[in-house]
């Protein structure tokens, strides 16, 4: 690991990933250097008799996962020393009855008292009745509540928000999640790759591409599996795809939220367009289901390869208007600049992914920071900057789309011919492996152990979101209820990708 | 601003595939009609996810793009129950949610359409079985439709509405 060179995949790409088991003081210790930023905390999460870290060296850029066994099943809270850790634990706590001792915040955070069991991956047995959530006490002259939620007003996901205002100003947001808990991680327990394969595709629905190829990844990597040439390439060209898709739809639907109906229009003919070349060439539109451990379902003929390639070119032409009607509406800018506004070292302490973190300094991209396979062999910007409102935001999102498209435009290029999937052989032993893709919304991270006979022994699957949705209370902090929804969308979290 | 308003007079370049679409035309008439027949000239549709995965959101939004243009056959979101003809159901309806569907059912005035959305509306899909999920918007309200899918497309779901206006008749 010592020899690693920066910008070379790192050994976790393509063998088993290795877990350090540590002490309880080593863990606790870990938790500390990932509160002062020598670590970012990618992922916390359990097995039956154990709890893990998924951490990433700040300087070498090195992925470690430590292991602590449970003591008569505690652990030392990491969320005790570092925020970024508190509903992961709860989560864990809900989902295994793991306790984390010290821990800061015991309110149950998945479960709301309504499964008819308690700890569904632990005891599973019934368990006591929950007392009615508590929110945070607010304590201030003159302030009132707006509870929202979570059935809302729109077309989208549940969640509950609890505003506490000062007038119009809020003082203090709290987000109760955990409504889409669809109970995934059971339902992976025991189940066949391909089985495991349709669940995390399933997962965030506007990332399913993201979420099949970082599931596929763990898989190869646990059985040191190749994928074939043609195949990366392949899952590439429907990444940058799916980027495209969600990247135009946000763009429009946060002008939207600005009151600023044309950019919605216009964004949104873009983004059918995307799907429908999607759906031509691969057979989908979200392309679900169509990237699986060993490669991918679908290749591309000469026709379906012209009609990405026209795509791209139509895009091009099309869209620096809009990236002109955004730039030139005094308005429309007049909401989103200084709105929202994430400072940069929240931004680094909770290791934000994707847009939220770029737009806030944190330059991160697991594109190219935890290279895979084809992105080492392509050319790509990563755009960041540090301003780190709605504004930035968006102009990140619109940088992103050039890049995709440059993307997309290198991949058919090079397309190298040959087949698109090869079946990967099972090891004949317990395995695990690490995947980790940049989805539109930031970096995905799959943890998957298998039996020996392939079967799943444990899937864990953490979104981006479990580091920005925190985030988002921090930043509305003090601005008006009003730009809530506009601040909302410009992170864009994912309700499902969370509650799993 | 004033050049993209000036190109939309002129050339029409973006929403020109929409009207040449003949499916959905034909399906504008048919809705059109149905829809006149038994509810005026309009019918209001409330979303509700009961725990999808986004997937059938982001189709459902869809129909509000240039493409499909929604608002042509006389159907629209609408932000209350209270308003609604139609509740929209997508997700296998997590526990979690089953009340707040329960209650946004309850809060919609008759006559009142249930549609089930996508495999997960239709019987809890692929998460059926789950401690956490219901097994489908059936097993919580009664559903008058189903239009399965994951996601089902725009059309799907265009289709899926024009036939429940046809069927539903009896009830309005
Ligand atoms: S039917 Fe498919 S797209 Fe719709 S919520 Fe279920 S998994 Fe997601």
């Amino acid at each position: 690991m010592d020899q690693h060179t920066a910008g070379m995949p790192q050994p976790f790409r393509s063998q088993p990933m290795p877990r350090q088991t540590v002490t309880a003081t080593e863990w606790e210790l870990a938790a500390v250097e990932a509160a002062r930023g020598r670590f970012e905390l990618f992922s916390l999460w359990a097995t039956d008799d154990a709890v893990h870290m998924a951490l990433r060296q700040a300087e070498t850029g090195l992925v470690d996962i430590l292991s602590l066994p449970l003591v008569g099943g505690r652990y030392p809270s990491v969320g005790a020393q570092h925020p970024a850790a508190q509903r992961l634990e709860r989560a864990i706590a809900d989902l295994h009855g793991h306790h984390a001792d010290g821990s800061p915040d015991s309110r149950a955070w998945l479960d709301h008292g309504r499964w008819g069991i308690a700890a569904p991956l632990g005891a599973a047995a019934p368990g006591p009745e929950l007392p009615p959530y508590a929110f945070l006490p607010v304590e201030g002259e003159s302030l009132h509540q707006v509870a929202v939620g979570p059935v809302h007003a729109g077309i989208i996901e549940p969640g509950h928000f609890r505003f506490t205002a000062q007038g119009e100003t809020v003082v203090r947001l709290e987000e109760r999640l955990g409504y889409t808990h669809k109970g995934v991680d059971a339902l992976m327990r025991g189940a066949t790759l391909a089985r495991g394969a349709e669940l995390a595709g399933r997962v965030s629905g506007d990332s399913t591409v993201a979420y099949a190829w970082a599931y596929a990844q763990a898989a190869e990597a646990a059985l040191a599996a190749d994928v074939p040439a043609r195949g990366r390439y392949l899952r590439a060209i429907m990444a940058e795809l799916e980027r495209l898709a969600n990247h135009l739809g946000d763009i429009g639907a946060i002008c939207n939220d600005a009151a600023f109906a044309m950019m919605l229009a216009q964004c949104g003919v873009l983004r059918e367009e995307v799907l429908r070349c999607a759906d031509a060439a691969f057979g989908h539109r979200f392309m679900r289901d169509r990237v699986v451990p060993g490669g991918v379902t679908h290749d591309l003929d000469a026709r379906a390869i012209g009609l990405i390639a026209a795509l791209t070119r139509r895009l091009r032409a099309l869209f620096p208007a809009i990236i002109g009607l955004y730039d030139n509406t005094a308005s429309l800018l007049a909401r989103t600049v200084g709105t929202g506004t994430l400072a940069p070292d929240l931004a680094r302490r909770f290791a934000a992914g994707g847009h939220v973190g770029r737009a806030s300094g944190r330059d991160f991209d697991t594109r190219r920071d935890l290279a895979y396979a084809p992105y080492d062999d392509l050319t790509f910007k990563v755009p960041a900057r540090g301003d780190g409102d709605v504004n930035a935001r968006i102009w990140i999102r619109i940088r992103e789309v050039e890049q995709s498209l440059a993307l997309i435009e290198q991949c058919l290029a090079r397309l190298p011919e040959g087949p698109i999937f090869a079946a990967p052989a099972l090891a004949g032993e317990a395995r695990e492996g690490l995947g980790l893709v940049e989805s539109f919304r930031g970096d995905v991270l799959v943890w998957l152990a298998l039996a020996a006979d392939g079967t799943i022994t444990r899937c864990h699957l953490r979104d981006p979101s479990w580091f920005q949705w925190p985030l988002l209370e921090a930043v509305i902090e003090g601005n008006i209820i009003a730009d809530f929804p506009l601040c909302n969308k410009s992170f864009n979290c994912s309700y499902s990708g969370h509650d799993l | 601003m004033r050049k993209f308003l000036l190109d939309g007079l002129l050339r029409r370049p973006l929403t020109e595939a929409a009207p040449t679409d003949p499916e959905i035309e034909a399906l504008a008439l048919a809705t059109g009609q149905a829809a006149r027949r038994r509810l005026g000239r309009s019918l209001s549709i409330r979303q509700v996810d009961a725990g999808s995965c986004n997937g059938c959101e982001l189709e459902i939004q869809a129909l509000g793009n240039a493409f499909y243009d929604l608002e042509r056959f006389g159907l629209h979101f609408v932000a209350s129950p209270r308003h609604a003809d139609v509740l929209l159901v997508t997700g296998p309806v997590t526990k979690n949610m089953a009340e707040a569907l329960r209650r946004t059912y309850a809060a919609t005035p008759d006559p009142k359409w249930v549609v089930a959305v996508g495999d997960c509306g239709r019987d809890g899909g692929c998460f059926a079985g789950s401690y956490a999920a219901t097994g489908g918007v059936s097993a919580v309200v009664p559903v008058d439709l189903v239009i399965p899918g994951c996601p089902p497309s725009p059309k799907a779901l265009l289709t899926g509405l024009l036939a429940l206006l046809d069927a539903a008749g009896g009830k309005a």
